[in-house]
């Protein structure tokens, strides 16, 4: 009896004590996998999922509401005329190979970043710059061209992020910032794993280890939550099964912003649809409520410009659009135009697949054609995106405050409007908050009022985790998925 | 008649008579969304309940037995009006003629016939037509072997060698003596390609590379409802067993029709 007892007790005293430990790891699924791990080259969204905030740090950063934060940027001033910012940079910041991060590393990456032959994705961002210098180790001096009052918020974007140029060249696969967490390992087509970094200059993250599972399936998905492969799923890919998961104890459901405005991208520079009538005709053929719930279940908020609904300056520009299949047949008839067939080209997402039925079956209701074909993103990339072949495609456009992309000529639905251009230039130039505003106003009006493409709704952040982790992020002010804060509780 | 010959030819009846109706009449308009009345389960108004679009399922299968049935039917065509011929030409011709479409057959047998499939969609972009010529290319080396081996045990009994004596040329035998002794064969056969193609079809459909929205297809209709099998079972059951039933009628149809017509397994009993 005796000898029987003690295993069992051991066993006991073992369980009971697992249960005490919270769980030091935590996977985390996704639904894209990167294709290379750099975000100061790649144009990816699930790079700066995997590496933004966790592995690279630039100047400033976005916090968990959108707000620009110091990063490798104690504090920075600008100067009384807005073209001159001095960024005083944290001591102590090593990168993850030990070597130390120092004033040169940040001229480096901004030279490297703004320079003829680079590969950043965003580089209007450092379009502004004239000069970066270093008159001490801490402190880079940024001159800019023109005044800029969102300097400190471009230099926090995933692309802007500092790195050292030693390792510069091999980071796409080996990327070694400053970051609380160190990459591990890049199994290919499954995951990504950090570790925590010991000597990470804001203190030791709470997870020793962080694995970023990618999941494309949205059956997959929810199979691996439930079967508890994953333990959060930041951007869940079937928002049909949320309310199924709600009610689950074992998990909680997190319903947040994104910066994501979805949009029945229209090619205006293609024949009939570079007649503005054509455009309105299909934007008030679009019932918005049905894509929502037929879609996404629910999930979204519907916009009627390129501007993200939670941001102070959003204009509800929704009446302009609003669903109106008379008025629609109306201004074909007006235009001229009869049996009308468009080809529309829908991405993998559930949004766009999904979507894309539903706006065909509006689109046929007022009279329009269309042949829908469905493309993996690398076939949209190179045919939609960059080779501009397309009449109608869908997509989110995840990055935040992005409206300035309608005054690029070479921009896949090709809009550039001059008076727009002059807007967008105009609000580079202004500082003061008002002005802003009413800049930012007339550009959501005018790109609503020339109906460039159909604006559809923000895309809500639909995120799964288990109910013991803490310290996700609730919305997406940036593509991130920071893992800083996130641990376990009892 | 035996059992499984009459459920056989009642469950593929079922099919090609919602086929054939929905050519006419559908419960509801396939092509219209209701999306407010999404994923209802079955009611009087919705017999089979609706999909995540509020479309009427048991519109969609009507109108998803007629793609199924349609590609599954041509592409057996393809199959037959090509392997026919070419089974006959090596069974009248042995030598080099029978090498080469044997050997050719034996080339397209080699590959795995949906991965074919999916290689041809993939290529020259998924459609109904070329889901329709990729299972139909596959359909062709089955009815040569089946006609040449048919065929070939023909060609030695009398009454052809009197027919060769009598002058009638090779062609002539083969199509006036040894099809329509082989027809029993191939019509056996026939069926359960039959049975295959809608299945290739369901699969080709279910990964997006059949027929394309909005045509409805009982593989699409699959895929659509996988995410939403703990939500709204029925959107998931209905086109399953449409798929099962039609399959397993027209697998019945062909055992029961071999029983009936094969002269081989008529003189063992």
């Amino acid at each position: 009896m005796k000898k029987l007892f003690k295993p069992a007790f051991a066993a006991l005293l073992l369980s009971a004590g697992m249960a005490w430990a919270a769980p030091d790891s935590i996977t985390v699924g996704m639904v894209l996998e990167p294709p290379n791990l750099d975000p100061t080259s790649g144009a990816a969204a699930a790079i700066d999922e995997v590496v933004y905030a966790n592995v690279f740090e630039g100047l400033t950063r976005f916090g968990p509401d959108g707000a620009v934060l110091p990063g490798l940027a104690e504090a920075w001033e600008v100067s009384p005329d807005g073209k001159i910012w001095t960024f005083f940079l944290r001591s102590g910041v090593t990168y993850h190979d030990g070597s130390a991060f120092d004033a040169y590393d940040v001229e480096f990456s901004l030279n490297r970043a703004r320079a003829a032959d680079s590969a950043n994705a965003q580089k209007p961002l450092f379009a502004g710059i004239e000069l970066v210098e270093v008159f001490e180790p801490g402190v880079v001096v940024v001159s800019l061209n023109a005044p800029d009052g969102a300097f400190a918020w471009k230099m926090a974007w995933g692309d802007a992020v500092i790195v050292a140029p030693e390792t510069a060249a091999s980071l796409a696969t080996n990327p070694v910032g400053t970051g609380p967490f160190v990459f591990s390992e890049w199994v290919q087509g499954d995951h990504v794993t950090l570790t925590a970094n010991e000597n990470y200059w804001g203190g030791k993250p709470a997870l020793a280890k962080a694995t970023f599972r990618f999941i494309s399936d949205p059956t997959a998905a929810f199979a691996a939550m439930m079967a508890g492969d994953v333990d959060a799923f930041p951007n869940f890919p079937a928002p049909e099964t949320l309310p199924q998961l709600a009610a689950d104890p074992r998990f909680k459901v997190i319903i947040g912003s994104t910066e994501g405005e979805t949009i029945l991208a229209m090619n205006n520079k293609q024949s009939p649809l570079d007649n503005v009538l054509v455009r309105e005709a299909v934007a008030h053929a679009i019932n918005r409520q049905d894509i929502i719930d037929g879609a996404m279940f629910g999930y979204g908020t519907p916009i009627g410009t390129h501007f993200a609904p939670h941001n102070p300056d959003y204009v509800d520009l929704t009446a302009l659009s609003a669903y109106d299949p008379e008025r629609s047949k109306a201004l074909l008839t007006e235009a001229g135009v009869t049996g009308l067939k468009l080809r529309l080209a829908l991405p993998p997402p559930t949004y766009a697949r999904r979507g894309g039925e539903i706006i065909a079956a509006q689109l046929r209701a007022v009279g329009i054609e269309t042949e829908i074909t469905n493309m993996e993103w690398a076939q949209w990339l190179e045919q939609v995106f960059r080779g501009r072949d397309f009449d109608l495609t869908i997509v989110s456009h995840t990055e935040p405050m992005d409206v300035d992309i309608y005054a690029r000529p070479d921009y896949y639905f090709q809009y550039a409007r001059p008076e727009f251009v002059e807007l967008m230039d105009q609000l580079k130039g202004t500082s003061d908050v008002a002005a802003r505003s009413d800049l930012l106003a007339q550009a959501q009006e005018m790109i609503a009022k020339d109906y460039v493409n159909g604006y559809l709704f923000q895309l809500a952040k639909t995120g799964v985790a288990n109910a013991k982790i803490e310290g996700l992020w609730e919305n997406s002010p940036t593509q991130a998925n920071d893992l800083t804060a996130v641990h376990w509780v009892d | 008649m035996k059992p499984g010959l009459a459920i056989g030819g009642v469950l593929a009846g079922v099919a090609l008579i919602a086929a054939l109706v929905s050519l006419v009449w559908t419960p509801y308009d396939v092509t219209v969304l209701t999306i407010a009345e999404k994923l209802q389960t079955p009611s009087p108004a919705h017999w089979l309940g609706t999909d995540h679009f509020g479309r009427d399922i048991a519109a969609m299968l009507m109108v998803g037995a007629r793609t199924s049935l349609a590609v599954a039917l041509v592409a057996v065509g393809i199959g037959m009006g090509l392997g026919v011929p070419l089974g006959l030409l090596a069974a009248a011709r042995p030598g080099w003629a029978d090498e080469l479409t044997m050997r050719g057959n034996d080339l397209i047998f080699a590959f795995p016939s949906l991965v074919i499939a999916i290689l041809i969609t993939a290529v020259f972009g998924p459609s109904a037509i070329n889901a329709i010529i990729a299972i139909g290319i596959f359909n062709i080396p089955v009815f040569a072997r089946v006609t040449r081996g048919g065929a070939m045990s023909l060609w030695t009994l009398d009454y052809i060698r009197a027919a060769q004596v009598a002058g009638k040329g090779r062609a002539r035998i083969s199509a006036e003596h040894i099809l329509p002794n082989i027809a029993n064969l191939l019509i056996v056969q026939g069926t359960i390609q039959f049975s295959l193609g809608i299945l290739a079809e369901a699969g080709l459909s279910y990964v997006g590379l059949g027929a394309q929205p909005p045509l409805p297809s009982w593989g699409r209709m699959l895929a659509d409802a996988q995410t939403m099998v703990t939500l709204a079972p029925h959107v998931a059951i209905f086109p399953g067993l449409a798929i099962v039933a039609t399959v397993l009628g027209l697998n019945l149809l062909g055992d029961g029709l071999r029983d009936a017509l094969d002269p081989r397994l008529r003189r063992a009993r």
